[in-house]
């Protein structure tokens, strides 16, 4: 099977994925306590005005007509209308998603250039002062909630030093939103040669990708390290060494990319886990990511935006154990890919 | 994958969106006439009608739109600025007449009231706005119908400046209920130009851009971020306000806004936590203003469909138990007016609200409790509010200590957002909860009237007995100034004195705090952001 | 943790495996300080989890107005928090509930998930397609939403505390299970043990198993620390264990709020405590991988 059609495969296997996560999210919003009519109703609300909204939602239907009625808006790429915001939920995810995925993606980025190093470093170095301390560091950094590393950061770099700006979102309020080209308003900022945006961007980011790097190192560089440590010990790599190769050849190209493997299935957990984790950190720092909206979704019943938040989480993340799946036939070609 | 075209297109869309025109820096967020304002929720609408909007988005009513009349302003005793309930003053209309049968009132508009596009208020929109309020239902519709306007019948156009309300019975509440926010002044004709057969009323057009006359246009809002207020310079509405824009900043963590106010990067926080409250006015830093709110009380409720709970011995036997001094101390951190330890069973005044003849008496509560079946105790959940849960939490485990020393078993029971509206106010099953109802209408009747008569939303308790009934039904609407009135609600009081199915803990304050620099803070019953009287010094 | 070391030791192949485990622990032991180092921490987490509740110098649940706040004294070393309840006896009591969250979260997701992956990545076939598209159903989550959602569906008790941390690790186990599984299932040795006549189902448990651990443990003594941070992380937005309940996370969680007004002893201690059983479990891992790994065990 050639490359395009195991992605072709994996493509169509992606399918009933996405239906049980339709239906497992229509179960899962509508088991949530609590009525959204009530809610939604306000203040002073008599039982005609709760049932008028009732109405108005559709949840005075029985189930399967709703879903029925979910699935048909679906088919015509209809997310519906979030209750809590009263903006369409796909105006919502798309506006919101890039800002997580700036965060998320830079707070991973730096944590790759770091953890990489490390985690091969510890198990060249294995049992050496090095390997403790990067043992101690990165599981420094896992063992503190997210929430707290950010406050306590906020409070050191914002509240007693000053040298980070106010933990406002995105950008502070002396700059405006760049033509958006990616989303990424660092990268925007910098297309429309708007040096003072990008670097207000960036500094706004700083603080909020240190927090979740920190969360994000101990996986990456303990895995690293454990591949690593495998590999060397391995017999082929007792072969390589043994014909003669040099061993920083053994190490970059045979030790390493059999490393990898393992590596890249931690960075694709990691990742999901982030940008699902991330939801706390956005809402210490203001973030204006998905995170945070689907927090606010789901304590108010709004199921529309729950459904809609889940369902692009998951093509997000189906594309991403494709490309997963797709490095790993690259890289290793025991596996291989059933169709 | 018609997901990923969907993802594809809709990032079309965004991008086209964003074609706006835009400048390198906001150049006036620095500049002397911006207020920067911090609230810890999501305005979710600008349009207070819609069916879904939330509470914290009321304030855009308050800024963006006029009413008929507004309140007026007075000095309380610690120096800060409240409005003033007995005090009606004019907004868009320029003065009104009462019947002599007290059935209808007659407005005149201001002759020179004009909407941001240059077109003049007329009657013909004060009728479209009304008659809306009561078409889209829910709560706008609810609110209306507290001043007695049920029916667009009532909305009567004499002519293009002259507007009369029609009521059924005549009410003291009619005229202050044309001041909330509910009761705003939108532009008919800019809505209707962008109403649909579908939407007549346009609640998709207002709800992102407002049409009003108000003292402030919008300027931006991106949801979930800010909005931002830029002030309407031919507002007629009232003294023109002292900053140019306002900027509104959604900071969910209390941390961090506490953070920015206390380092002056905000001018005002607004709504926070007792506790900070408490720290903030100690340290001088910044200025805290906390006024009581009108009307409002923290109380327990005892739901009278718990069987215990039947018993006026038991409920007596609660509300000697609570650890009021120690609540007061730890939950509301010293803000607040002290709603328990009356000297008198017997109200002296008919004063709303005021303190109740209880005080913590573990030895009474348990001689009370040892005349019921129940001296042995029982066990019974202590219910509260997820998004109340700051004050909600500490007083619950306070109680929860206090009653374990009687018998009474109390477990903690916290309910999440959504679901507190459903089973608290709607379906009333929690047996023993804590709750917050304060009435935007400042009357006692008005409050007992919501929490004191079978079925109304906030009768958490399920409180029901026919000598309220007929005295909330009396007081209702009757004048103030009438003779009967005061024995009246004195009687109330007794009442709630005596079958104590809401034990108050304290009247709460609505606590913010500021930058010397931002003046003119002014306390409202709608407990939102009114950037019309700020001014920056 | 003790139940997956006696149960991957009895696995082992050997007629003597008892012995010959015993001799492997007490050379990993003696090899490695900082592992014997490890399970003397776990030891001491234990013991207090054990008796802390009977020795701790205050009722954990007694509030005093007039105590409210107070930094660390002598006689309350870790002050008190906002209702004047003592942090020390607080962060001591608080050792078993978390203790058990992690343990049962963490031990119901790793034997769910490597027997799935495992027997996935053997056999593969329609076992393999179906718990797939489970795990990539769950995966497709965002993992801490799943987790909220769950608990708050089915209320914030500690059972479905421990029932959504361990769904939402279930796919961790099981796709590196998998993984290790599919790369091995035709290897040289393999091939040879079934040539000699092994049984599949022996030559998965005993030769390819022990060779996907080591990995696994890493994982294993991470996601111990996690499913603490993920209760603190529920609690931060009000879905956690129920108060009174002390636990770390929660406490955290509330303490965190008062880092700016200067009180820090709140989020700290329990803090400080959270980030010890989380280095435990972190050196107890690489000590597991160690006593393990057969490649080690020479």
């Amino acid at each position: 099977m050639g490359h395009l059609s195991i992605i072709l495969a994996r493509v169509l296997q992606a399918a009933p994925t996405l239906f049980g996560i339709v239906v497992v999210t229509f179960l899962l919003t509508r088991a949530l306590p609590g009525d959204p009519a009530a809610y939604f109703a306000g203040a002073s609300a008599t039982p005609e005005s709760i049932a008028e909204i009732r109405a108005q939602l559709g949840t005075d239907q029985p189930l399967p007509v709703q879903f029925v009625r979910y699935l048909k808006d679906l088919a015509g790429g209809n997310l519906g209308q979030s209750v809590s915001t009263g903006q369409p939920v796909a105006d919502e995810l798309l506006r919101r998603l890039p800002a997580s995925l700036e965060l998320t993606l830079s707070a991973l980025l730096l944590s790759v250039s770091i953890a990489i190093p490390l985690g091969v470093l510890a198990a060249v170095r294995q049992d050496s002062w090095v390997d403790q301390l990067c043992r101690f560091v990165v599981t420094a950094g896992v063992s503190l909630p997210t929430f707290f590393t950010g406050l306590l950061l906020v409070y050191v770099f914002y509240f007693l030093l000053g040298w980070a700006p106010a933990p406002l979102g995105r950008l502070d309020m002396l700059h405006i939103t760049p033509p958006p080209v990616t989303g990424f308003l660092v990268i925007d900022s910098l297309i429309a040669r708007e040096w003072s945006t990008a670097w207000s961007a960036l500094k706004q980011l700083l603080l909020p990708s240190i927090t979740l790097a920190l969360f994000t190192l101990a996986p990456i560089a303990r895995m690293t390290r454990a591949a690593m440590l495998q590999a060397l010990a391995s017999e082929y790599l007792r072969t390589a060494r043994a014909a003669g190769l040099s061993s920083s050849r053994v190490l970059m190209v045979y030790a390493f990319r059999n490393a990898l493997l393992p590596v890249v299935t931690t960075l694709g957990m990691v990742f999901s886990f982030t940008l699902g984790a991330n939801v706390l950190v956005e809402k210490v720092f203001a973030w204006p990511g998905i995170g945070s909206f689907a927090i606010e979704a789901l304590v108010v019943s709004d199921y529309a935006a729950v459904q809609g938040f889940v369902l692009s989480m998951a093509v997000l993340f189906v594309l991403l154990n494709l490309v997963i799946d797709t490095l790993y036939t690259l890289i290793d070609p025991r596996v291989r890919i059933e169709g | 994958m018609n997901r990923r075209e969907l993802l594809k297109s809709a990032g079309a869309v965004a991008a086209g969106a964003a074609m706006l025109p835009f400048l390198k820096t906001n150049a006036w967020a620095q500049s002397a006439g911006t207020a920067v304002v911090l609230i810890g929720n999501t305005i979710n609408s600008l349009d207070i009608h819609r069916p879904g909007t939330n509470r914290p988005s009321y304030q855009v009513a308050v800024n963006v739109y006029d009413r008929l009349v507004t309140f007026g302003t007075k000095k309380l005793a610690d120096g800060s600025l409240s409005y003033d309930y007995d005090k009606v003053e004019p907004e868009l209309a320029e003065s009104w007449q009462i019947s002599s049968d007290r059935k209808a009132i007659l407005f005149k508009l201001k002759p020179n009231a004009t909407f941001w596009d240059g077109t003049p208020v007329t009657a013909e929109d004060v009728k479209w706005s009304f008659d809306r309020a009561l078409a889209l239902g829910g709560f706008p519709r609810v609110q209306m119908g507290a001043g007695g306007f049920v029916d667009p019948a009532q909305f009567v156009v004499v002519d293009s400046k002259t507007f009369r309300v029609d009521l059924k019975q005549p009410s003291k509440l009619a005229l202050p209920n044309l001041g909330v926010p509910v009761a705003v002044i939108i532009n008919s004709k800019v809505a209707r130009a962008n109403a649909t057969d579908k939407d007549p009323w346009a609640t998709e057009y207002l709800h992102r851009t407002p049409a009003g006359s108000g003292a402030f246009k919008v300027e931006r809002w991106e949801p979930g971020q800010q909005l931002v207020y830029a002030r309407n310079d031919k507002w007629v509405g009232g003294p023109l306000p002292g900053v140019q824009r306002v900027i509104i900043r959604e900071v969910p963590a209390t941390a961090t806004r506490r953070a920015m106010v206390e380092r002056g990067d905000a001018h005002l926080s607004f709504q926070i936590p007792n506790k900070d409250a408490q720290e903030l006015a100690a340290a001088k830093k910044v200025k805290v203003v906390g006024s009581p709110i009108d009307n409002c009380l923290y109380v327990a409720c005892l739901n009278y469909n718990f069987e215990p709970f039947k018993d006026p011995k038991v409920r007596q036997a609660v509300a000697y138990a609570i650890p009021y001094e120690q609540i007061f101390k730890q939950a509301a951190y010293g803000r607040g007016v002290p709603m328990w330890g009356a000297k008198s069973a017997k109200p002296a005044t008919a004063a709303w609200p005021q303190k109740f003849p209880y005080d913590t008496d573990l030895k009474k509560a348990q001689a009370l409790l040892a005349q019921t079946k129940y001296k042995g105790g029982f066990e019974v959940p202590l219910s509260y509010d997820l998004g109340e849960a700051d004050w909600g939490e500490p007083a619950a485990l306070l109680i929860q200590e206090s009653l374990g020393k009687i018998g009474i078993k109390v477990t903690l029971d916290k309910v999440p957002g959504a679901n507190w509206r459903t089973v608290a106010l709607v379906e009333k099953k929690l047996p023993f909860l804590l709750e917050n109802f304060g009435g935007w209408l400042n009357t006692a009747d008005y409050y007992f009237y919501w929490a004191y008569i079978k079925g109304n939303l906030f009768n958490a308790s399920n409180y029901d007995d026919p000598a309220v009934a007929k005295l909330v039904e009396e007081t209702l609407h009757m004048e103030k100034s009438d003779k009967s009135y005061d024995a009246k609600i004195k009687q109330l009081i007794q009442k709630a004195f005596d079958d104590v199915p809401r034990i108050p803990l304290w009247q709460p304050t609505l606590d913010s705090a500021m930058s010397p620099k931002l003046q003119g803070y002014e306390f409202w019953f709608h407990r939102q952001v009114d950037a019309r009287s700020y001014k920056l010094v | 943790m003790t139940d997956i070391t006696v149960n991957t030791l009895a696995a082992a192949p050997r007629s003597s495996a008892w012995s010959r485990g015993y001799a492997h622990f007490r050379y990993v032991m003696t090899s490695n300080p900082v592992t014997l180092l490890a399970f003397v921490m776990l030891a001491a987490m234990i013991l207090i989890a054990v008796f802390g509740p009977l020795l701790v110098p205050h009722d954990p649940l007694a509030t005093a107005a007039d105590k409210a706040l107070k930094p660390p004294s002598l006689q309350h070393w870790f002050g008190t928090d906002q209702l004047g309840r003592d942090v020390f006896s607080r962060v001591i009591v608080a050792t078993r509930l978390d203790l058990l969250i992690s343990v049962s979260a963490v031990a119901l997701s790793f034997f769910v998930g490597v027997a799935m992956g495992a027997c996935a990545g053997y056999w593969g076939g329609w076992f393999d397609k179906l718990s797939g598209r489970l795990l990539d159903t769950i995966m497709a989550f965002p993992l801490f939403v799943l987790a909220m959602g769950i608990v708050a569906a089915a209320g914030n008790t500690i059972q479905n505390i421990v029932i959504a941390t361990a769904i939402i690790n279930l796919p961790f186990y099981a796709r590196v299970a998998r993984a290790e599984v599919s790369i091995r299932r035709n290897a040289g040795f393999v091939q040879a043990a079934r040539l000699s006549g092994n049984t599949e189902l022996r030559i998965l448990i005993e030769k390819i198993l022990p060779n996907t651990l080591p990995p696994m443990m890493v994982q294993l003594s991470l996601n111990m620390g996690w499913a603490i941070l993920n209760a603190a992380g529920l609690s931060f937005i009000g879905l956690g264990v129920r108060p009174p309940t002390a636990e770390w996370g929660i406490m955290v969680a509330e303490g965190a709020n008062y880092i700016v007004s200067g009180e820090w002893w709140l989020a700290l201690f329990p803090g400080a405590a959270l980030m010890l059983a989380v280095f435990t479990f972190n050196l107890l891992g690489d000590g597991l991988r160690d006593l393990v790994d057969p490649q080690r065990r020479t």
